[in-house]
């Protein structure tokens, strides 16, 4: 088999047992890698009634077939578990060191079972792995266990994914780091992590990876820079991710103040133009990307000099303007605190803002914020609530630690109805209401509140849709993006890249250079749905159902008015049809639940199907 | 004597994608195995980046230390190492300021950069994403480095 090494690790923490396992070429040919490998194995492992912080949850690390290769932005990993923020599966994509380099350990991925008595991290060596002592290590930031392991190796290296002290006290929202500045952000797989005693895992490996057509993949490879410096990337190239700041501001879908407008008054404080002038102090790429998306800030003075943090657009905007902040330096800080700490900025962004919203409507008492002047804009109260947070510390860290869902619910008083939330997992930097398509996609989405998915703010974005409305005919468009999506997250390869491919049949040709699977796009493409069906029917497992799959209830119950929108507002009667039009397009019933008939066409297990 | 050509890495531009080492193991190994790449990519956190190869050092000091007289001078200044006479025991890269030599665990003989002779440039700078790789003279660097200052005063002066 080209394009996989065929084996995985298995870790059992409670017994301290590892073994290799073979990775079936069946299963290989029915989920392609990433994501169609934690849907595989957390379907076939994880029962229902299972507590996601129990030691019978399980923690997955795959990567796809590419990863290792030449092939562009194609060092990709994904980390899976039945999520602790959201109850259904949970995953998320990181680039960085750690794809290539377990492949070239010999292995596709991990699987960890069980808890440990004690904290230990697993150190993966070609073809080999153990478990070690990480005592020591426990406490420590993700940038302090990341060179505390190379030290004690004496290998500079050995890439690390690790957990800092917020997935060590169980934050909902911990995530997972790798060389720095790449996350495994959503769904709280650091969480899982840290219930298992597992503060990180350690790999280096020297062996080859191999291909099905070396020769032919290097060409395809070459030729697919010389693309990725081309127009289709220029602005991931120039300002990063951050270049979407002011595009979302004149297309008033930037959200600020928790989502209650789509434009942001100080936004040209925080662009990306302004960001390149004035923080900028390094561009890096990630292994085999020509790109080279990643923009580094340095904090050149005030109380936070010296700070030096990766900005992408998503914590830029949360933390920012959705703060109503506009001191990149705070939004620098706050960034390396969530990094540092193990927390997603997109769920620490919006769950501060829901605090701050909540302090300004009077429903948390000076005391409630440990006497942070938390409004809107205050720049050093954000940093320091997100500091809070991670180390749920005082009574405000105590609140908000695990997310603004669960911290309406404590609080109550009506502030559920600005938890910015989907599924629990807080919603990701675009305006619901001038974005409707988009806000179907998240809202429909397995992980929850999740714009990676499908890409169905597309559409909106580029105008081929009428973004103020929604049909059912939407529902196709939410679908066939997240066929070939799943595809991308199962190969896996950056997002980033999907514009450089002139069409689906390069994707095939793709896959064919690689694993030798010489598959039509038809059959790509099913191999994407049943992907996508196998995460739904996990989610099916625990419960998902139709009113899973709605909005916060802000963009059905609050017009929106800013410089662009004049009173935007979902109707809930589109909605319903749009959703109804996702589910037929799917062929899942009015619950959302898949049919037995589509489940048995994909050979999926069709006994929860209807 | 023609002027020596290196590879030289502008740290500017070098952002850390390693596809150099990919390109170099796939060309010279005909595998995918970046530690046998003859450049070497280092990051030093959090920002910076530079690629590495042989610098054709005057005075070598790779071919100072090997005991066996193993690794030789050609006539383009880069070091070529004789497999029937080394037996890996790594001095070599010990000696070397740069890190640019490796130990081959299957043949048990220390390699190097030879600028894939048979090119003319060699790989890794023809495949470059950022065009932060160039194969150059040390007096070409130093004419455009006095070029380019020289254009910054034009430019502060106009």
């Amino acid at each position: 088999m080209k394009g996989y090494t065929g084996k995985y690790l298995r870790v059992d923490l409670t017994t301290g047992d590892i073994r290799t396992e073979r990775l079936p070429e069946e299963v290989a040919r029915k989920y392609l890698g990433g994501y169609g490998f934690v849907g595989w194995t957390l379907y076939e492992e994880v029962p229902a009634g299972t507590d996601p912080l129990s030691p019978e949850n399980v923690v997955c690390l795959w990567t796809g077939p590419v990863a290792g290769t030449p092939v562009p932005v194609s060092s990709k990993y994904i980390m899976g578990a039945l999520s602790p923020a959201t109850g259904f599966i949970g995953f998320g994509i990181a680039s960085g060191g750690i794809a290539s380099e377990l492949k070239a350990a010999g292995f596709d991925g991990i699987v960890v079972t069980g808890k440990a008595p004690s904290p230990q991290y697993i150190l993966v060596q070609n073809g080999r792995a153990e478990l070690r002592d990480a005592s020591d290590l426990w406490g420590k930031t993700t940038w302090e266990t990341e060179e505390l392991i190379r030290e004690e190796l004496s290998d500079d290296e050995v890439r690390v994914s690790s957990i800092g002290p917020a997935g060590e006290l169980l934050s909902v929202l911990a995530n997972v780091t790798n060389d720095r500045n790449r996350q495994v952000g959503r769904s709280g797989i650091g969480c899982v992590m840290g219930s298992k005693n597992l503060k990180a895992i350690a790999i280096r490996g020297t062996g080859d990876v191999e291909v099905a057509d070396l020769d032919g993949l290097m060409e395809f490879s070459r030729d697919l820079y010389k693309r990725c410096r081309g127009p289709a990337t220029e602005k991931y190239r120039v300002f990063g991710t951050p270049a979407n700041m002011l595009v979302h501001n004149r297309l008033g879908c930037l959200p600020s103040y928790n989502f209650q407008k789509g434009t942001f008054e100080k936004v040209e404080d925080v662009s990306g133009e302004r960001m390149l002038e004035t923080m900028v102090k390094k561009i890096t790429a990630c292994p085999s990307c020509p790109i080279a998306c990643d923009h580094i800030n340095e904090v050149k003075e005030g109380p936070w000099a010296g700070t030096v943090s990766s900005m992408d657009y998503e914590s830029l905007e949360l933390l920012g303007p959705n703060c109503g902040v506009s001191d990149l330096n705070a939004i620098t800080k706050a960034v390396e605190l969530c990094d540092t700490l193990g927390i997603d900025t997109i769920s620490a962004g919006v769950t501060v803002s829901w605090a701050m919203e909540a302090f300004e409507r009077g429903l948390l008492t000076s005391e409630d914020v440990d006497g942070l002047d938390l409004r809107f804009g205050n720049g050093e109260a954000m940093v320091e609530a997100v500091r809070r947070m991670s180390l749920r510390e005082g009574n405000l860290g105590a609140l908000i630690a695990d997310g603004s869902a669960r911290a309406a619910e404590k609080l109550g008083k009506g502030s559920e109805k600005f938890a910015m939330v989907n599924k629990k997992l807080e919603w990701g930097a675009y305006s619901l209401r001038p974005l409707q398509t988009a806000t179907l996609g998240f809202a429909t989405s397995v992980r929850g509140a999740c714009y990676l998915r499908s890409g169905s703010y597309q559409p909106d974005v580029k105008g081929t849709v009428d973004r103020y409305h929604l049909d059912s005919s939407r529902g196709k468009v939410v679908f066939e993006g997240e066929n070939l999506y799943a595809i991308i997250d199962s190969l896996i390869i950056c997002k980033f890249t999907r514009g450089i491919y002139k069409d689906n049949t390069e994707f095939t040709k793709l896959i064919k250079l690689v694993t030798g699977f010489d598959w039509s796009v038809e059959e790509m493409i099913k191999t994407g749905e049943r992907i996508h069906n196998q995460a739904k029917l996990f989610n099916v497992r625990f419960g998902a159902k139709r009113a899973d799959d709605y909005p916060p209830p802000r963009a059905f119950e609050e017009k929106l008015y800013d410089d662009v929108s004049d009173g935007a507002i979902i109707i809930r009667a589109e909605y319903d049809e749009a959703l109804s039009g996702y589910y037929e397009e799917r062929r899942w019933d009015e619950e959302g639940i898949p049919t037995k008939a589509l489940l048995e066409e994909l050979g999926l297990d069709a006994t929860l199907g209807v | 004597m023609e002027a020596k050509k290196i590879i030289v890495c502008d740290t500017e531009k070098c952002t850390g994608c390693e596809i150099c080492e990919y390109a170099c193991s796939i060309y010279k190994e005909k595998r995918i195995n970046w530690s046998r790449s003859r450049i070497r990519h280092v990051r030093i956190e959090p920002t910076f980046d530079i690629a590495i190869a042989c610098r054709k050092c005057e005075e070598p000091l790779c071919i100072k230390a090997c005991p066996r007289d193993a690794v030789v001078v050609l006539s383009d200044g880069s070091v070529k190492i004789d497999k029937d006479k080394c037996n890996g025991c790594g001095w070599c890269i010990e000696a070397c300021n740069f890190g640019a030599l490796k130990l081959d665990w299957e043949k048990k003989c220390a390699f190097t950069c030879d600028f894939c002779a048979d090119l003319g440039t060699p790989m890794c700078v023809e495949v470059c994403p950022y065009e932060a790789l160039e194969y150059t003279t040390l007096d070409q660097v130093g004419h455009e480095a006095g070029k380019k200052a020289f254009k910054r005063i034009i430019e502060e002066l106009s």
